[in-house]
């Protein structure tokens, strides 16, 4: 009974969440030397998909140094998001690009 | 283009032709700009092959081959804009400045080595991205002419002020000077 009520609360809990379900794609382009959008918010499994439409390569290098990602100029590059927080990113090759990834559980 | 080893723009641009600079500003034209911009890029080529065979520091080697994929990048764009514009890069007083103080400057570097050469070439490029990015902001894109021109500038320059704080990044990184080794 008691498992019973724990599940239904979970999937009360699922239906209840505005986001996107885990596992969806989430784009953010590299564009005049920025990220835009600068902060997203996604959820654990999901996977954000950097656009670079610069003519330079860049990275995507979270600040804990917990992921990265170099994509190059006309190039995608991809990275699952697999632990919950919030991460402040910057391009290594260009410290001025920063950014904001908040993952919610 | 003839090689153009390190320099400090800034000391190009700070010295007598800053001034002289400033007050060329309203003569400049488009392929005079265009001339210097290609010409400091060459510039900090010239800087990043020479820490590739000088120094043996990861970090600095890092930094060194970023700058020549960027400025070459950069230089590509314009070399195309130029070409599609149907216009000659014009050589001038201020261009020819650049190239000689960079010899200066080469020269200085190359007799450095180990530590030494990386603090003093790390501490030239955020002295170079400073001096180029201020030519750029205050001269270069203000007086250029046509729009596709001045939007590449305006990349390039957020491009080169990406380098500065990689640079500063980099000089924080190494170990303080102790002085020069020959």
């Amino acid at each position: 009974m008691c498992r019973l009520i724990i599940l239904a609360a979970v999937a009360l809990g699922m239906l209840a969440s505005p986001a996107s379900p885990a596992g969806t794609i989430r784009p953010i382009l590299m564009k005049d030397i920025a990220f835009a959008p600068k902060q997203v918010t996604v959820h654990v499994g999901d996977t954000l998909e950097w656009a670079n439409q610069d003519i330079v390569a860049h990275t995507a290098t979270a600040k804990d140094k917990s992921w990265e990602v170099n994509v190059l100029p006309g190039k995608n590059g991809r990275v699952v998001m697999k632990a919950a927080g919030t991460f402040d990113y910057i391009c290594r090759y260009h410290p001025n690009m920063t950014g904001e990834i908040i993952i919610e559980p | 283009m003839s090689k153009l080893p390190v320099t400090l723009l800034g000391a190009c641009l700070c010295l007598a032709p800053y001034g002289a600079m400033a007050q060329q500003a309203a003569k400049l034209t488009d392929p005079q700009i265009a001339h210097i911009a290609y010409t400091a890029g060459q510039i900090d080529i010239q800087a990043a092959e020479l820490a590739l065979k000088q120094s043996k520091n990861k970090e600095v080697k890092a930094f060194a081959n970023d700058m020549v994929r960027d400025h070459k990048a950069v230089n590509e764009k314009a070399l195309a804009l130029v070409k599609k514009l149907n216009v000659k890069p014009e050589d001038n007083d201020t261009s020819r400045q650049l190239t000689q103080q960079a010899g200066a400057k080469r020269k200085e570097l190359s007799t450095l080595k180990g530590a030494a050469f990386d603090k003093a070439y790390a501490q030239n490029e955020v002295a170079f991205h400073q001096q180029v990015n201020s030519a750029l902001q205050n001269t270069l894109i203000p007086n250029a002419s046509n729009g596709e021109l001045k939007d590449l500038l305006s990349t390039g320059l957020k491009i080169f002020q990406g380098h500065e704080q990689h640079a500063e990044h980099l000089v924080q990184s190494l170990p303080a000077r102790t002085g020069a080794v020959h």
